[in-house]
Order: C-alpha cells, then sequence, then structure tokens
C-alpha cells in the first residue's frame, strides 16, 4: 500500500468512527428524551415518526450497539421499543451476540414497570411476532414474577394473552381461572377465589387491587367516595397521587399520601400541579419532602459534587403539552433540589426569577443568557442548565455568551457546563442544542442525572468511538450482573 | 364645537410613546415582536366578548354591515383615574337580537360602537376601521357623469364588499401564537408574516393582552398575508455577539445589554414603515379622557398600506391599537376612487391628473374590478380602440 492509499485508508476510517459516534450519540440522547408523546412544540405525530426512524436506523447499522443501548440507562419507553425491535427481528446468528441481546431483553423487562411489559407482549401478539425467542422471553419473563398469581388478576387480560401466545404451561389453577374463569364453582387459591367473589359479593371486592376493585365497584354501584374511603389500603403510591383532585372533586376523603415512598421527579410534578394558594401555604412541608426525595435517590445513586450552579427555564414553553403537562418545569425543580442535596455550595438562577422554588411557575419568555451570566459569576465548578432550548429573549443569546466565554475567558475548561434537556425537537432527531459550546444531553427524570453528567462528554464529541463503546459496555455488565 | 375639539386631536402619525421592543420569536414565516409598556394606567381595561352567532349584521345608519365577528371588545374606565377591576366575562350581557335563519344564526348588533353603561364601551375590533375604508372609498360618484352605469349612480358602489382572511387561514399563525412566550409587562405585538409588517395590536394593560393573545387568530387579515405566508422561510433574527476578544464577566453582559438595545432599535426601525407614515384619521367616539380614531395611511401604490383603529390618552400615549393590512389589489382600487373622488369623479380629469389617456383609465378600472361602474358602450369603446391599436 502506498503512503497515499494508507493515508487514504487512515482518513476513510476516521470518518466512518465519526460518523458512528455520533449516530450513537444522537440515538442515545434521543432515548433518553423521547417518549413518543407530544411536547410544546411538536406534536405526537411528528414525535412518533422521528423516534421510529432513528430505531429502524440504529438497529439496521449497528445492531449490537442497538441492543446495549439497553444498558444504558435510557427511558422505560425506548428500552421496551428496543425489545420490541429486536424480537421482531429475530435471533443474531452468532452464538455470543444471541446470548448477550437475550440476557440483555430479559434484563431490561425485569427492571422496567409491568404494565409496560405487558403492554410490549400485546404489541409482539398484535404483530403476529411469535418467533422462539420471543416466546422464550415471555416464558421467562412470566417464571421470574414474584406473584404470578397477583399478577394474574391485576393484569388478567394481558396475561392470557401473553400466556396463549406464548403457548404456555400455566401452574395450578392459573389455566381454568386465565382461560375459563366462569365455569369454576370455586378456587383454592386464596386470592382467585376473592376475585370470583366480588363479582357477586360486595364486601370481596375491597379485597383487590385498586385498579381490579374499581371497575367492580362500579358494577355493584358503589358509591365512588364510600368505595375510595375503603379500598385506601389497596391502593398504590401512584394511585393514591392520582385519584388526590379527582377524590376531593366528588367529596370524598383523599388518600393520605405518604410522601416518602414518591419518587423525586414524581413529587415535583405532584407538587406543581397543586394551585399557588395551596403551595404558599404547604410551602415548607413541600419543601421538606423533595429535600427527602432527593436525598433518596442520591443514596441509591450516590453523586458528590463541588461548586455547583443551575441555570433553570421556568419559561411559558416548560409548561409542556396536555400529553407530558408541566414536566420540563418539573424536571428543572427535582433536579434543583437534587443538586442541592449532591453539592457542597448550590445556587439556582431560575429565568424568570422565582421567590421559592416550590412557588415556581410556567410563565413568561425564555431569557438564559441572563442567569447564565450570573451563574459564572458566582464562579462554580459545574453549570448544569435545565431548559427545552428554546431561547428567544434574545435567540441565541445563551448560546453567544457560552462561545465568547470559552474562547476568551475560559478556554481550558475549568467550569463545565451541562445543558441538560427534557424535550425532544422531532424536527432536528435530538434535543435542541443551545449552541456548540455547550453539550447537551436528553433527560426524563431528574433522577437520571448522574448518569447525564457520565454521558454529557460523549455529548460533547471530545471522547472518542472506542471511549463510548466501552462505556457501554461496562453498563452492559452491571446490568446482566444487576439481572442474574 | 364638540367636533372641531375633537378633530384637533386625531393622530397624524403613530408614535409607539410609552412602548418599548422586546426580541421577536419566530415560528416558521410568522414573527411576532413583542411591545412591552413602561408606564402602565388603571384606569382603562379592555375585555373580550364572545360571540356565537354565524353571522352579524351590524346597523350603521342607512344600512348594515354584515360580517362575520367573532368576539367583541369592551372598554371599561373610571372617570377619577381609580384602578378597573375588568368585569370580563362573568356577566353576560347579551348585545341585540338573535335570528334563526336557513343560513344560520344571525346577530343584529347595534352600531358598531355602542356605549352600554357610563364607563363602559363595547365595540368590534377592526369593524370600526373597515367601515371607515369602505364608506370613505366606496361613497360611489356624486355627479351623474355620461360614464357611469345607472346601478352606479342609484346606489352607489354596491355591494360595499372586501374580502379578508380569518387568523386561522394564515398558515402557521396558530402555532405561532400558541408557542409565544407573552413577557412580563407586554401590552401589544407586531405580527410579521414573510417579513412584512401584517398587523399591530396594543392594548392598555398587560393582563388584558394575556387574554386577547389568543383572540388574534380570530381577527381577520388581509388576504396578501395568506400568500406571504405561503411563501415565506423560517426566519430568525438572531444574537451575534461581535469577535472582538473580552477579558471579563462584566465585558460580556455589557456586549450583551448593547445587542439588546441595538436589536430594539433595529425592531422599532422595521415597525416605521407603518409607523412614521403619515396618516388621515377621523375621531369616533370620545370618552373620558380618551378617544377613539379610525385612521388610514396616505395611499401609496408601491409601499404598505395600512388601515386600523386607535384609542388615544389626552396625554399622547397610543392606550390601544389594531390595524389591518390592505392588500395590493385593495389599495389599487381604494386609490382609484380617491383620484376619482379628487376629480368629482369626472373620468376624464381624473386620467389627465393620472398622466393616462381616458381609454387607458377605462380600461385599468375595468381590471380593478369596477367594471359594474361604467356604461357598457364606455368599455366596449375602450377596449376596441385598444385592440386596433395593435
Amino acid at each position: 500500500m502506498s503512503w497515499k492509499a494508507r493515508k487514504e485508508h487512515v482518513e476513510r476510517v476516521e470518518r466512518v468512527e465519526r460518523v458512528e459516534r455520533e449516530d450513537l450519540v444522537m440515538f442515545i440522547n434521543a432515548c433518553f428524551a423521547c417518549t413518543r408523546q407530544q411536547e410544546f412544540y411538536s406534536t405526537s405525530e411528528s414525535q412518533a415518526i422521528t423516534i421510529e426512524f432513528l430505531h429502524e436506523y440504529i438497529l439496521g447499522n449497528y445492531r449490537r450497539l442497538y441492543a446495549r443501548t439497553l444498558a444504558g440507562g435510557i427511558n422505560h419507553f425506548n428500552q421496551a421499543l428496543i425489545a420490541l425491535n429486536l424480537l421482531q427481528v429475530g435471533a443474531p446468528n452468532n452464538g455470543a451476540d444471541r446470548r448477550e441481546e437475550g440476557a440483555l431483553i430479559a434484563g431490561a423487562l425485569k427492571r422496567l414497570p409491568p404494565q409496560r411489559v405487558f403492554s410490549l407482549f400485546a404489541t409482539l401478539r398484535e404483530r403476529r411476532v411469535n418467533n422462539r425467542r420471543t416466546r422464550a422471553t415471555i416464558r421467562k419473563y412470566l417464571s421470574e414474577r414474584k406473584d404470578p398469581i397477583f399478577d394474574a388478576i391485576k393484569y388478567r387480560g394481558k396475561v392470557r394473552a401473553a400466556s396463549a401466545h406464548a403457548h404456555l404451561k400455566l401452574p395450578g389453577e392459573l389455566g381454568a381461572f386465565l382461560f375459563d374463569l366462569k365455569k369454576q364453582a370455586r378456587f383454592n387459591t386464596d386470592l382467585l377465589e376473592r376475585f370470583r367473589q366480588a363479582h357477586y359479593s360486595k364486601e370481596a371486592v375491597y379485597t383487590l387491587p385498586f385498579t381490579v376493585a374499581e371497575g367492580l365497584a362500579e358494577k355493584h354501584g358503589v358509591p365512588r367516595d364510600e368505595f375510595l374511603a375503603r379500598i385506601a389500603d389497596k391502593m398504590t403510591m401512584g394511585e393514591k397521587l392520582r385519584v388526590q383532585k379527582s377524590a376531593a372533586r366528588s367529596g370524598a376523603t383523599t388518600p393520605s399520601v405518604d410522601f416518602s415512598r414518591i419518587p423525586l421527579t414524581k413529587l415535583a410534578l405532584y407538587i406543581l400541579a397543586q394551585s399557588i394558594a395551596q403551595r404558599r401555604e404547604r410551602c415548607a412541608e413541600f419543601s421538606a419532602a423533595m429535600r427527602e426525595a432527593a436525598a433518596r435517590t442520591l443514596r441509591r445513586a450516590p453523586l458528590r459534587l463541588g461548586r455547583v450552579a443551575t441555570v433553570l427555564d421556568s419559561s411559558y414553553s416548560s409548561a409542556g403539552s396536555s400529553e407530558k403537562r408541566r414536566r420540563p418545569l418539573g424536571v428543572a425543580l427535582a433536579a434543583s433540589f437534587l443538586l442541592g442535596e449532591a453539592s457542597q455550595a448550590y445556587r439556582a438562577f431560575w429565568s424568570p426569577h422565582v421567590g421559592d422554588d416550590i412557588l415556581v411557575r410556567a410563565k413568561g419568555q425564555t431569557n438564559l443568557a441572563t442567569p447564565l451570566l450570573d451563574a459564572l459569576d458566582w464562579a462554580p465548578d459545574l453549570i448544569v442548565i435545565i431548559s427545552d432550548g428554546f431561547e428567544n429573549d434574545p435567540p441565541l443569546g445563551a448560546a453567544e455568551v457560552a462561545r465568547k466565554y470559552r474562547r476568551d475567558l475560559d478556554p481550558k475548561g475549568r467550569v463545565e457546563i451541562v445543558h441538560m434537556n427534557p424535550v425532544f425537537d422531532a424536527e432536528n432527531y435530538a434535543p435542541r442544542a443551545i449552541g456548540a459550546a455547550i453539550p447537551t444531553v436528553g433527560v426524563r427524570d431528574a433522577e437520571d442525572i448522574p448518569t447525564m453528567l457520565g454521558f454529557a462528554r460523549f455529548a460533547s464529541g471530545s471522547a472518542p468511538l472506542g471511549e463510548l463503546e466501552a462505556y457501554l459496555a461496562l453498563r452492559v455488565q452491571d446490568l446482566l450482573k444487576g439481572a442474574a | 364645537m364638540a367636533k372641531s375639539r375633537a378633530q384637533s386631536k386625531t393622530v397624524t402619525a403613530l408614535a409607539l410613546r410609552g412602548l418599548s421592543f422586546a426580541p421577536s420569536q419566530s415560528w416558521g414565516g410568522v414573527r411576532l415582536v413583542p411591545l412591552l409598556r413602561e408606564e402602565v394606567r388603571d384606569d382603562l381595561r379592555l375585555t373580550k366578548r364572545e360571540y356565537t352567532a354565524d353571522v352579524m349584521a351590524v346597523d350603521v345608519g342607512n344600512a348594515a354591515h354584515w360580517s362575520f365577528v367573532p368576539h367583541g371588545i369592551v372598554a371599561e374606565w373610571s372617570t377619577d383615574g381609580t384602578p378597573i377591576v375588568p368585569f370580563g366575562t362573568q356577566v353576560r350581557h347579551r348585545d341585540g337580537k338573535h335570528v334563526q335563519t336557513s343560513a344560520g344564526m344571525v346577530q343584529l348588533a347595534h352600531r358598531m360602537v355602542r356605549r352600554e353603561e357610563p364607563t363602559r364601551l363595547r365595540f368590534l375590533p377592526l369593524h370600526l376601521a373597515m367601515e371607515g375604508y369602505l364608506a370613505h372609498f366606496f361613497g360611489g360618484p356624486e355627479i351623474a357623469w355620461g360614464e357611469y352605469s345607472k346601478g352606479a349612480i342609484s346606489t352607489g358602489l354596491s355591494p360595499r364588499v372586501e374580502t379578508s382572511v380569518s387568523g386561522a387561514g394564515l398558515p402557521g399563525l396558530s402555532d405561532a401564537l400558541r408557542i409565544f412566550e407573552i413577557h412580563e409587562g407586554q401590552v401589544g405585538i407586531l405580527l410579521y408574516v414573510g417579513g412584512a409588517l401584517g398587523a399591530a395590536f396594543v392594548v392598555p394593560h398587560p393582563e388584558d393582552y394575556r387574554a386577547l393573545h389568543t383572540s388574534l387568530i380570530e381577527d381577520f387579515y388581509g388576504e396578501l398575508l395568506v400568500y406571504y405566508g405561503l411563501q415565506a422561510t423560517a426566519e430568525r433574527m438572531e444574537c451575534a455577539l461581535p469577535e472582538t476578544k473580552v477579558s471579563s464577566l462584566g465585558q460580556l453582559r455589557g456586549e450583551l445589554s448593547a445587542m439588546r438595545a441595538a436589536w430594539a432599535t433595529f425592531q422599532e426601525e422595521m415597525g416605521h414603515r407603518l409607523l412614521e407614515r403619515e396618516l388621515t384619521a377621523q375621531v369616533v367616539y370620545s370618552f373620558g379622557p380618551f378617544s377613539m380614531q379610525h385612521f388610514s395611511t396616505d395611499l401609496r401604490l408601491k409601499e404598505e398600506n395600512h388601515l386600523g383603529e386607535v384609542i388615544m390618552h389626552d396625554d399622547g400615549t397610543l392606550q390601544y391599537l389594531k390595524t389591518y393590512r390592505l392588500s395590493a389589489a385593495q389599495a389599487r382600487r381604494a386609490y382609484l376612487l380617491k383620484m376619482l373622488a379628487a376629480c368629482h369623479w369626472n373620468i376624464e380629469a381624473t386620467a389627465r391628473s393620472l398622466g393616462q389617456s381616458n381609454d387607458e383609465f377605462v380600461l385599468r378600472l375595468d381590471k380593478a374590478g369596477f367594471d359594474y361602474l361604467l356604461k357598457e358602450h364606455v368599455l366596449a369603446a375602450a377596449r376596441r380602440h385598444k385592440r386596433n391599436e395593435r
């Protein structure tokens, strides 16, 4: 090979590597933020087209990395979509790849909320995907569930569909329960018997899980307030949170919520759904609950930071959409508490400025440049910007400030600036960035921030492909170890 | 006497006194420039009143003005300067009668502007300006010159019709309004479609603006904007700081505020094409220290022509503004009628004043859509002469 040909070959390899790295970063970033739901700036249709295309493109070109993304800390929606796509195309020929993919899918499903997994199975059935690996995956998942009887009660239709689809042999009375319920005079299994009785007895209704009992109570004509008062013990924390407002409307006593069992971002969204008057009244209580939730998150994913500033966007667009109500604002609020707990010194710079964090509202224009300058003035080690990236007062203001700051005042990168974006911009196939000087990562929940901070160096384009692959491989090991 | 007092106060040029510009927000071909008010008055408030009828017939004296009116605006003021709490829409107030016809519900409204209480006024946004425009330019010949058709002489230019488009028909406007982020203290907006100023809207109080922002989609706009909107490409005005090296954060902050100031000036200049034109205005209503007027820019064929309505305070501050941009064809028609009126509807004299021959001017009227004004044989003769020339 001549010198010239060798040089060309090296250049080509570098180019291919760069394209591969950019594709992957774009895909993982999309998987952090996108949930195919409507956003403030784009419809659910355009979100669906974009994210489905990205999945197909990465699966077609980089199958191994596509599967490994399952371990990358991406959101539930995308984990389920990757599992679906992988099962749909069938197992790879290479034995090692096949084993790794199978283990990744099983590991990911095990960590997903069951309702999401069951609806994934339903989609597989709908699309008539019934290869050997699909059946084995369903069988393995169902056999490893802690309480199959409870699942059969709570997700009866979905479990029945999945069992039929995967040709399962069901243990004990489950087969009769799922497929031949009406002919059964009684069950020996307690929970199944209670479910049968609840069709005839009002009392038995209260021994079932809330979502199942709800329909049966309706059938017996039980008034809503009486039902809510008696079923309170059987509700999950999420369900209690969900019925707060409707219970108050129907005049029922609202089930008491234990803030210490609600995840950080969910709690932030709950607080933001309260009226300003209520938030002002219970400000101290809410703040304490948020701090506690942040501390709990950090116990699970430890993060120690030095001097940290946040630039938080509470402009009108952070109100999100009807499908993701106030999520951008909720993520910003949760992030503020999380980073406050994780750092030695912390300051939040809201745009527009608010009094107490708890009283924040989605209102007004997006001015990121001024709070960014304020944050830089405070001389932190790390600045985290949480915004949808649509700056308008002025457009590109923060981008220009960051560019000149990096170029003239801090070329060595003493102050790290990371932009975390809870909104996926369907038109650009990525969360919208604030200029080239600030790396942008997508974020779904504030709980993911430790992962995002780790991923940010890939988003900035400074790390080579090899490192990204090593990073993913490490996360794959962690996932498989956790699943085993 | 009262009239002469009112005459002396009419606007001659639109100075956006007391208003400042904030950076614009674009979406597709639509760009919205927020206008902020530094000193907010509390003694004049505007609220929206929804109308549900399909068509509204507004009695304007000797004729009725038929129109689709999605909402009216109610102005309330105090006589002693005390702040007003707008009653909004809690008090359902019915305007005139509703009549069910085969074509849909028709509402009969009494006049364009109507005083409902000593300190409350209901008016139909832009209809005032539109009516003023139609009445002003579409009066019809006052001397029965031989060339005019019988109909033109007996009924004037009838029906006096101009078409407009609803905001919902403007490409991209609904999205642009939905995602627009309203500034703190914002009282108005300039609407650009494809780089051209389409409409200006200003109200007295930021809360009124917040409530009326979405009503912009229900307003009517010149059809020109539809074509501009279809052709427009995304237009963004982005911040660019100078390439000079900075040595401190303070300097960077200074550059940013200098950029903001430069931008405000630039946007102000963009708006000047409307704002610095000479206006002809007429006071239609005076109440307390305020006067409501409709105006139009002097008609120039090659330039933008707007008409609109304002409420001015006696101290010269602009409290309410709404404008409508005439399309080129509308401006052409108005221009021809204005020239005709200036020459007492004498066709020969008008042609001379425009430097055209008689036939050329007749054909020009024909092209502008005024063929029904002229007798058939006059038109036929002009067309024949044109053919023979070739």
